[in-house]
């Protein structure tokens, strides 16, 4: 008797404790992968570590080189012209797509396919290609030219002004049929009735859309926001594929200053520091956003 | 009948020994790391390759292409952390020292006696390849770096002279622009910059004022008249290159002089592989000369494999054999004939090699005399990495932007000093 | 679907110039490459960057496939093609399995810090791969995995689950409470509802996770290039090698058939599954 009750307080136990043992295996590598290994990243950022890490403390003497740096500054602005740059046009780009394509377009599939293949691909494949689009001598600027456009200029890529620039284009090109299709399926999944409820009070289809459906979609800002900027941050293919972080280092993110002195040039303390700051920047614009954005869902 | 006996007989003996060959010796397995992947340095591997497995090892290639093995390096990384590093790996340079203070290299002492490398290497080679006084690295060829590849036909063209110094590369650059050609052909990548700017230090500044600065790492120098003085040079030659320059890779500029439509290229020595793949003779089709100023001087890049700690005794045999093969004067003719450099190992017939290779032969050995045989800074032989890229970001910065030359001779001390 | 009773000629013929001018943007870099990829070396040199073929000749996808070099072996992309499909497989099955069920946790059987859980792993998102290069590398060396498949699959594995469960989270957190109550009530354990409610109207969201991490892990380099070893290289390390290769002159049209060859899966994926895709969005990925 008694031992029967104890097995099934037993069961009982493990039924209760059953959802936390299945999400155990991906807490516990969360912590070790990630948290661990920022842990010992951010110490590595402490220490005179060169080819490969030491881990004799050395305080904050890599963050002043880093600081004192220019490259690093350079590579810190271009993250954030590049970052806002790319999420605001893809973001831009994607939900005019998305609201062109729900007017009931006869070849929506097709279409919908070419502005979401991109994402399929990865720069290693079309980097060659849009080094050769966006060169001068060899893509658009010549092609313009033989075609009778003599005036025509277009040499971003080899400008070192504009050479970031050039990376928008091509990250965009990538990324905005994504968020396109993001926001069809939010479009899709928006109640009928209370469009039509709007027609009926006689507002326009402008207003309708900037008053009802865009703020209704806010939960797709929210995944097409953390989507791009997670692609954003670790931009690093495109940047490598295209520019090669040139012309002279003008093309520089966070993400290949970091690979360049840490594996390049045996500085793994500064790497580790810059890569620091990047996950500070990471905390300090996604988390609350993160944060708020939860909760509100939460109560809602 | 007798004659085609004749011949038979010793290919049946060679491949019955090379049957036999690899179960008498403990055959092994050499992971070699390197990033020679295209034209001539390809080819040069593959005989590497063919040599070892004669030996009766197993190569195992690990290729990995990129840049100046960016993505190679960072591989080395992470297979030594996890405690796997390769049999072999393509270092050079002050960076095997830094290798050798990780504790990760081996010894090659016993092989080293045993080919005699200590007679047969000239000192400034040897001394890059030891850590602490014993072999730990293998070279393999020595490159001349201040090289200048011309196309005299477009020289004609534009009735101008081949420069034998700035003052008259100023001159003929004006000329050939004026015919409508590009002077300079020109890849806009950070160590292509270096590489013309290290040619034009030497030709401004001489031999050890080039020491002082990129070996001693002397404020003084870093920040003179004369690099100020040599930036200018810089900017004149940046105003020579065409404007779809930059990230362009150096084969491509080197096509550009083979294809007449540009004058020259500074280059180093491997920029000959493509003048011979395109089949074009030297003296006739193009012109090697040194770079503007810098005659009878030689700035030296010496590729070479590192050898890491292996665990597996035949392993370590392959190793050995992997090292003994590289010095041998089989490998480094045959493989220096396609990758357009010298052979590290000295007193080797110069017989098979064109004029361009013996020019630099003869050169190495007198500039060494001379004082006049400096490393190569561009090409990581005269400082640590990251000081090398500390002065590739300053060289690249003031390339690509309108940096006065003063600025960039102050931030060029600034950033060395900052990266020590 | 908004209707629009009175739309004019005029605007529909707006709306259709604005989407085709947006899918010349997106088509032309594939059009490039294709269009080189069919020419020969001689026509490239002479022609421009659209110009049409002299003759098309499939010499170079020939080569790509069989016989280019990459490094020292000229044996084309065949044998890499095999690689990254042993590892992108198992990585994506088992990371789209663990994220399921972590979802239904997530949603169906909150406990206290399952949002924490759920804010960790969703921060874990941006950590720049390039930092767990070493420490991973040193991992993977203890667990005696350095440079081989299995040790790939288990990195994409680790790094593929914050959004493998992002997406089953934002799917399972649509579904109605009752359904899982009831189901409690009549006894149902923890794996029965899994399986016999939840997992059979996940079609939708499973389409969306594999979609999304087969194109991640197959178009991975980084990973790829620095744990893998050898001839265990996936495709995207050896079509960097191939591109980098050249003997004497420089294959474009090799290059772009073999740059072609390399995204052939991820393309069919999503030609094949992208209708479904957007359907999966649909079905509730996109209610944060």
């Amino acid at each position: 008797m008694s031992t029967q009750k104890s097995q099934r307080q037993w069961g009982d136990y493990l039924q209760a404790a059953l959802p936390k043992i299945v999400v155990a295996p991906t807490f516990i590598t969360t912590l070790i992968f990630i948290y661990g290994f920022i842990l010992w990243n951010a110490w590595l950022s402490f220490t005179k570590s060169r080819l490969l890490p030491k881990y004799d403390w050395a305080g904050l003497i890599q963050y002043e080189r880093l600081f004192a740096n220019e490259r690093w500054w350079v590579a810190a602005q271009n993250l954030l012209i590049f970052g806002s740059l790319f999420i605001g046009i893809c973001l831009l780009i994607g939900i005019l797509l998305a609201i062109l394509l729900d007017q009931r377009i006869r070849a929506e599939g097709a279409l919908r396919t070419i502005y979401l293949y991109p994402m399929a691909l990865s720069f290693i494949v079309t980097g060659t290609a849009w080094k050769w689009i966006l060169n001068p001598g060899l893509g658009l600027e010549r092609l313009m030219h033989e075609w009778g456009f003599e005036q025509f200029t277009f040499n971003w890529l080899v400008d070192s002004e504009m050479a970031i620039y050039t990376v928008v284009i091509a990250g965009v090109w990538q990324s905005s049929g994504f968020v396109m299709a993001l926001f069809l399926a939010g479009l899709r999944g928006i109640d009928d009735s209370i469009i039509k409820a709007a027609q009926v009070d006689g507002a326009g289809l402008p207003r309708i859309y900037r008053s009802i459906i865009i703020p209704s979609l806010r939960p797709v800002f929210f995944s097409a926001i953390i989507i791009l900027s997670h692609i954003a941050i670790k931009s690093f293919d495109l940047v490598m594929a295209l520019t090669g972080g040139g012309p002279g280092y003008a093309t520089d993110l966070p993400a290949t200053f970091m690979y360049s002195f840490a594996f390049t040039r045996g500085q793994l303390g500064m790497g580790a520091a810059s890569a620091m700051m990047m996950l500070g920047a990471v905390a300090a614009i996604v988390v609350p956003y993160l944060y708020s954005e939860l909760r509100s869902t939460r109560r809602g | 009948m007798k004659k085609i006996w004749g011949t038979a007989k010793p290919t049946l003996l060679i491949t019955l020994l090379l049957l036999v060959a690899p179960l008498r010796v403990v055959a092994g397995e050499v992971e070699v790391l390197h990033w020679w992947t295209s034209g001539g340095e390809a080819k040069s591997v593959a005989v590497l390759k063919q040599l070892l497995e004669k030996a009766g090892h197993k190569w195992k290639d690990m290729a990995v292409a990129g840049g100046g093995g960016e993505s190679a390096m960072t591989v080395l990384k992470s297979r030594v952390v996890s405690g796997d590093a390769p049999t072999a790996a393509q270092i050079k340079g002050p960076t095997i020292q830094e290798w050798g203070d990780e504790g990760a290299l081996t010894n090659l002492d016993a092989v080293a006696k045993a080919g005699n490398w200590e007679n047969l290497l000239p000192k400034v080679v040897s001394d890059v390849m030891k850590y602490n006084g014993h072999y730990v690295a293998v070279p393999v060829n020595v490159h001349r770096v201040n090289w200048m590849w011309a196309n005299p036909a477009v020289f004609k063209k534009a009735g101008a002279k081949i420069p034998t110094n700035w003052q008259e590369f100023a001159i003929a650059a004006e000329k050939i622009k004026q015919a409508g050609l590009i002077p300079v052909a020109h890849g806009g990548q950070p160590w292509q910059d270096a590489t013309t700017f290290e040619s034009i230090v030497l030709g401004i500044g001489g031999a050890d004022f080039y020491r002082k600065a990129f070996v001693d790492l002397d404020s003084k120098a870093l920040n003179s008249p004369t690099m100020v003085q040599s930036f200018e040079v810089l900017r004149t030659v940046q105003q020579y290159t065409d404007k779809d320059a930059p990230g362009r890779d150096w084969n491509l500029a080197t096509a550009m002089v083979i294809k007449g439509e540009a004058g020259m290229q500074f280059m180093g020595d491997w920029a000959k592989g493509e003048f011979t793949a395109a089949g074009k003779k030297p003296g006739k089709d193009y012109i090697c000369m040194p770079a503007p100023g810098t005659a009878g001087a030689f700035t030296f890049n010496i590729d070479s494999f590192a050898m890491f700690k292996v665990k597996d005794k035949s392993a370590k045999v392959a190793q050995n054999d992997l090292a003994r093969i590289i010095m041998e004067p089989e490998f480094q003719e045959v493989f220096n004939l396609n990758k357009g450099s010298i052979p590290a190992r000295l007193g080797m017939s110069m017989a098979k090699f064109d004029d361009c290779a013996k020019e630099s032969s003869a050169d190495f050995v007198s500039s060494s005399k001379t004082g006049q045989l400096v490393p190569s800074m561009a090409h990581g032989m005269s400082t640590f990495s990251s000081i090398q890229g500390a002065i590739y970001d300053t060289v690249t910065a003031f390339f690509n932007s309108d940096m006065s030359a003063k600025d960039a001779a102050a931030k060029l001390d600034k950033a060395v000093q900052g990266a020590k | 679907m908004v209707n629009q009773g009175q739309s004019s000629i005029f605007s529909r013929l707006a709306v259709y110039g604005a989407l085709s001018l947006a899918a010349l943007y997106f088509l032309t870099p594939l059009f490039v490459m294709l269009l080189t990829s069919l020419k020969t070396l001689e026509d490239i040199r002479s022609g421009s960057l659209v110009s049409w073929p002299e003759e098309i000749t499939f010499e170079a996808w020939q080569m790509a496939w069989t016989s280019a070099c990459i490094g020292v072996d000229c044996g084309g992309l065949k044998g890499y093609f095999w690689n990254s499909i042993s590892m992108v497989v198992p990585a994506v099955v088992i990371s789209t399995m663990i994220g399921a069920i972590n979802g239904y946790v997530l949603t169906q059987w909150r406990f206290r810090g399952s949002d924490v859980f759920f804010a960790l792993l969703l921060i874990g998102c941006f950590i720049p791969f390039q930092v767990v290069l070493l420490p991973m590398a040193r991992t993977l060396g203890f667990l005696g995995l350095a440079g081989s498949i299995p040790g790939l699959i288990l990195v994409h594995t680790v790094y593929g689950l914050a959004f493998t469960t992002l997406f089953f989270r934002n799917f399972y957190i649509a579904v109605p409470d009752e359904l899982v109550k009831a189901a409690r009530i009549d006894g149902a354990g923890f794996f029965t509802i899994f399986w016999r409610i939840l997992l059979p109207i996940s079609g939708p969201i499973i389409v969306v996770s594999v979609i999304w991490q087969f194109t991640q892990i197959w178009n991975d380099f980084l990973f790829g290039v620095v744990y893998s070893a050898g001839d265990k290289q996936p495709i995207t390390v050896a079509l960097n090698n191939l591109v980098n290769t050249s003997t004497g002159i420089k294959r474009y049209n090799v290059d772009m058939a073999a740059a072609i060859i390399a995204a052939l899966p991820t393309l069919f994926v999503y030609f094949v599954a992208g209708k479904y895709f957007v359907r999966g969005l649909t079905a509730g990925s996109v209610k944060g």
